[in-house]
């Protein structure tokens, strides 16, 4: 990019949606885009100038170009390669991450490296207390499991662990992904640290049961509780549809998700059910005496078979397509629904400062009649103080009411998008079982036919 | 309605009987019995009874009593009409309406009744081939009870009863209560039946459990079929309810994921539905027809037991010099029994078999048919839904 421009209006958000209304094909962040005053959280994303009130506006203009943008978005990341490190209780599994680049702000073409589960954790943990109070959706990490992890580590090398860690590190590897496809988030030097950095400092405050997972959800219980307390004066109905429709979208979800385990599980049971069924069906076949028959029940027998082992694949889509792309869903309304009460947060705090301020004018007013000038002039100066406090509350409050609103936004575009891929997917996942199943009926028919 | 059939047994037009109707009230099936004969043995030319499957049952047992059809395969009673299965369902189908949609409980009413309907079409499809066995056999079509079982314009209740009286179900039970123990005891002379015994004997148990685990199979896939309906109609809710940008888009999805429902839940429903008409029917069938094979071989064995007795008897009475010409007559009565069981059993035996062959054949070869249609069916509706998504 060698365009000149503006050093003020380079703010982080703002490039990748203007370079790419003005050169879409060139649509990359090079390190002259980023303005140098950008370091990380502190740097105010300017939003761009358009109706807050209108939402759709967002999209009017960039929809074909970001389009392209994101088409030509150059950074694959994959997880792979899990590895077992120690033994006993102490055993851990490090995973191999490899991201593969062509964005100037990462060092090299290709970087590799090995991490561990907790430092995803870590990671998620410092993008969450930098970016959610300001209204950004931070993608959640996956869940901890300790059953699962346990099995792992004791050493089970049986079906069940080897799946576990198989679901681990897909769900690693989604993580990733979702993280550096949000614009902030992939030029934040903690996420530029864990893709690149060889060695890592340890992220220990992610354990569960350490005093700062103790604290996290002491936290989250006192979220909870203040969340109850907090009656916001919604003057903005966008807000309040909004809230209202990721609490529906959120039940829907959910009940999506119960129904697609509950296929994954009668898909699997169905495969044993057919396998068995083949093994019963040859021994029918050994059984009978006559020969045409015989013959015919055992070419049956071999028809279940790859049947029973279509219906286990196609279970893995079930699974692996759907039912987990679901449950990351399910978690992220929640981080969604997380940023909204941010907001509340913030509308309290401002709302709070007011009251401050009420209270410093009155006891200022009072002070005029007493001769007491120190007094006064420290009223005074609080007044001041407060003031300034409530002003950068509105500022906030405002501020991370635009955020979520872009946020919304990119986030509604990305969800269709992801939907519609996945589910296409996933239908032709179904397509390529069907003409299996023709296949093999059609080789079965003239067996049938030549019982004679 | 009596598309799919298990056997082509109206093969002779003097004497053609289908079931063409049936009423289920509350827990009975009431089944209506068209014949229509050129036998002179007959009064009329075309009879509609109604019929219970207590009725059914009646004419069964009263076959197995005659001692007359000893050395035949006396063809299964139906089993009792099982609606269960949707019973339960639309006990809990009320018990939830009040948490659904009105969309959900019109669909899962209408899998409900598409249920009772796939029970209803087994139970007639059994109880008329029942029928048909008896009028395609040259002696059973000839059965005064058959007859009129045919052609009583009234309720048979009474005359079964009557006929439990008499006889106390007493031969049954000694059939039902012999053991394999006998047959296999048995020193067999003919080759044949030694050979009948051992293949009836292993078969038996692997076509049990072949019923079995083909049972299991279709359940199962008619659990994934339902999980695929409740999918659609979860996609259709979150479609549908949507107020943003994209909500043109998700109109589409709607409509995209309707389909859907129809071209896999539906589909899945009828490919289970289907190969259980076909497969699993077929075997729930000759796990009874074999049974009914074996009992055949059972009274054999038992005509067989009853000569050497007999034979015994004999040679005690000549020793004893007392009642020989009894004892004698008795052999040569049990002998001439056995005889008959052999004979007739032999040419029964040999039918069986070569009807079994056909059966699987057809069977074998519809199944695979349809499974063939169903799957082109679903990959055609499956492509046309991946059209209208991806040209979103």
């Amino acid at each position: 990019m060698s365009e000149e421009r503006d050093p003020a209006a380079l703010e982080a958000e703002d490039d990748l949606f203007v370079s790419a209304m003005e050169s879409p094909e060139a649509a990359r962040l090079s390190a002259e885009d980023i303005s140098p005053s950008s370091n990380g959280p502190k740097a105010e994303p300017v939003l761009l100038d358009d109706d807050p009130d209108d939402p759709d506006d967002l999209f009017a203009e960039i929809d074909e170009d970001e389009e392209e943008s994101r088409d030509t978005f150059d950074i694959q990341i994959s997880v792979s390669d899990p590895e077992k490190v120690g033994d006993g209780m102490n055993a851990y599994m490090v995973y191999k991450v490899l991201t593969k680049t062509s964005l100037s702000i990462f060092s090299r073409d290709e970087v590799c490296v090995k991490r561990r589960f907790s430092d995803f954790l870590g990671l998620h943990s410092k993008l969450a207390s930098k970016y959610m109070h300001m209204g950004y959706i931070v993608p959640p990490a996956p869940e901890k499991s300790i059953v699962g992890m346990t099995k792992v580590k004791v050493g089970k090398e049986d079906l069940s662990s080897v799946e576990f860690v198989e679901k681990r590190r897909s769900a690693l590897e989604r993580y990733l992904l979702r993280t550096v496809k949000h614009p902030a988030l992939l030029k934040d030097p903690d996420v530029l640290q864990f893709l690149e950095s060889s060695e890592l400092p340890r992220a220990v405050s992610t354990q569960a049961l350490s005093g700062a997972g103790i604290l996290r959800m002491v936290n989250k219980a006192a979220d909870a509780v203040n969340k109850m307390t907090i009656k916001m004066n919604e003057s903005d109905a966008w807000f309040e549809e909004k809230q209202q429709q990721f609490d529906n979208l959120d039940v829907q979800l959910r009940k999506l998700h119960a129904s697609v385990e509950s296929l994954v599980c009668h898909r699997r049971e169905l495969s044993v059910n057919t396998a068995s069924f083949a093994k019963s069906a040859a021994m029918l076949g050994n059984s009978e005496d006559h020969t045409a028959l015989s013959r015919a029940l055992s070419q049956l027998a071999e028809v279940e078979e790859k049947i029973d082992q279509l219906h286990q694949d196609q279970a893995c889509a079930d699974f692996y397509l759907i039912s987990e792309l679901l449950g990351d869903y399910v978690r992220l309304i929640t981080a969604v629904k997380g940023v909204f009460d941010q907001r509340m947060k913030t509308w309290a705090k401002c709302q709070d400062a007011q009251v401050m301020l009420q209270r410093k004018r009155e006891a200022e007013a009072k002070l005029q009649h007493a001769n007491k000038p120190d007094k006064l002039q420290q009223a005074k100066d609080e007044i001041r103080e407060w003031e300034g406090k409530v002003q950068q509350g509105e500022r906030d409050f405002e501020q991370i009411s635009k955020n979520i609103r872009r946020e919304v936004g990119r986030f509604e575009k990305d969800r269709v998008k992801d939907f519609r891929v996945v589910i296409i997917k996933y239908l032709e996942s179904l397509v390529h079982t069907q003409q299996q199943l023709i296949k093999y009926w059609e080789a079965f028919l003239p067996e049938a036919k030549a019982i004679a | 309605f009596m598309d799919i059939k298990l056997f082509d047994l109206n093969n002779d037009a003097s004497l053609v009987i289908d079931i063409p109707d049936a009423l289920c009230e509350r827990d009975k099936v009431k089944f209506t019995v068209h014949t229509k004969t050129t036998l002179s043995s007959f009064q009329k030319p075309e009879y509609s009874v109604q019929r219970q499957h207590e009725d059914f049952i009646w004419l069964h047992d009263t076959i197995v009593e005659t001692e007359e059809y000893a050395g035949l395969i006396i063809p299964p009673a139906p089993p009792k009409p099982d609606f269960e299965g949707p019973r339960e369902k639309m006990h809990k189908l009320g018990e939830g309406e009040s948490s659904m949609t009105k969309e959900e409980y019109a669909k899962m009413k209408q899998e409900l009744e598409a249920e009772y309907l796939a029970v209803f079409k087994k139970t007639v499809q059994v109880h008329e081939v029942f029928l048909q066995r008896l009028s395609s056999h040259p002696m059973f079509r000839k059965d005064r009870n058959f007859q009129i079982f045919l052609e009583y314009d009234q309720d048979l209740t009474v005359r079964r009863k009557n006929a439990k009286e008499m006889f106390g179900g007493f031969f049954k039970n000694m059939v039902k209560s012999a053991d394999e123990v006998l047959i296999s005891g048995v020193k067999e002379v003919d080759e044949f039946f030694e050979q009948e015994k051992n293949f009836l004997l292993d078969y038996s148990s692997k076509i049990k459990d072949a019923t079995a685990k083909a049972e299991k199979m279709t359940r199962s896939h008619k659990n994934v079929a339902d999980d695929y309906n409740h999918i659609s109609g979860a996609l259709n809710n979150i479609a549908a309810d949507n107020n943003t940008a994209f909500k043109k888009h998700l109109e589409k999805c709607a409509e995209v994921f309707e389909k859907l429902r129809v071209s896999i839940s539906k589909v899945e429903d009828r490919m289970a539905s289907d190969q259980e008409l076909k497969l699993t029917e077929l075997l729930r069938y000759y796990t009874r027809d074999i049974q009914a094979a074996k009992d055949l071989l059972y009274r054999r064995a038992r005509a067989l037991a009853d000569y050497e007795n007999s034979n015994k008897a004999l040679d005690k009475a000549r020793l004893k010099g007392k009642d020989v010409a009894q004892a004698e007559e008795n052999q040569k009565q049990c002998l001439q029994k056995f005889d008959k069981l052999s004979e007739s059993g032999k040419k029964e035996l040999t039918s069986f078999k070569a009807r079994r062959v056909v059966a699987f054949r057809k069977n074998l070869i519809e199944m695979t048919e349809l499974e063939i249609k169903h799957a082109k069916n679903s990959v055609s509706l499956l492509q046309g839904s991946i059209e209208v998504l991806k040209s979103n």
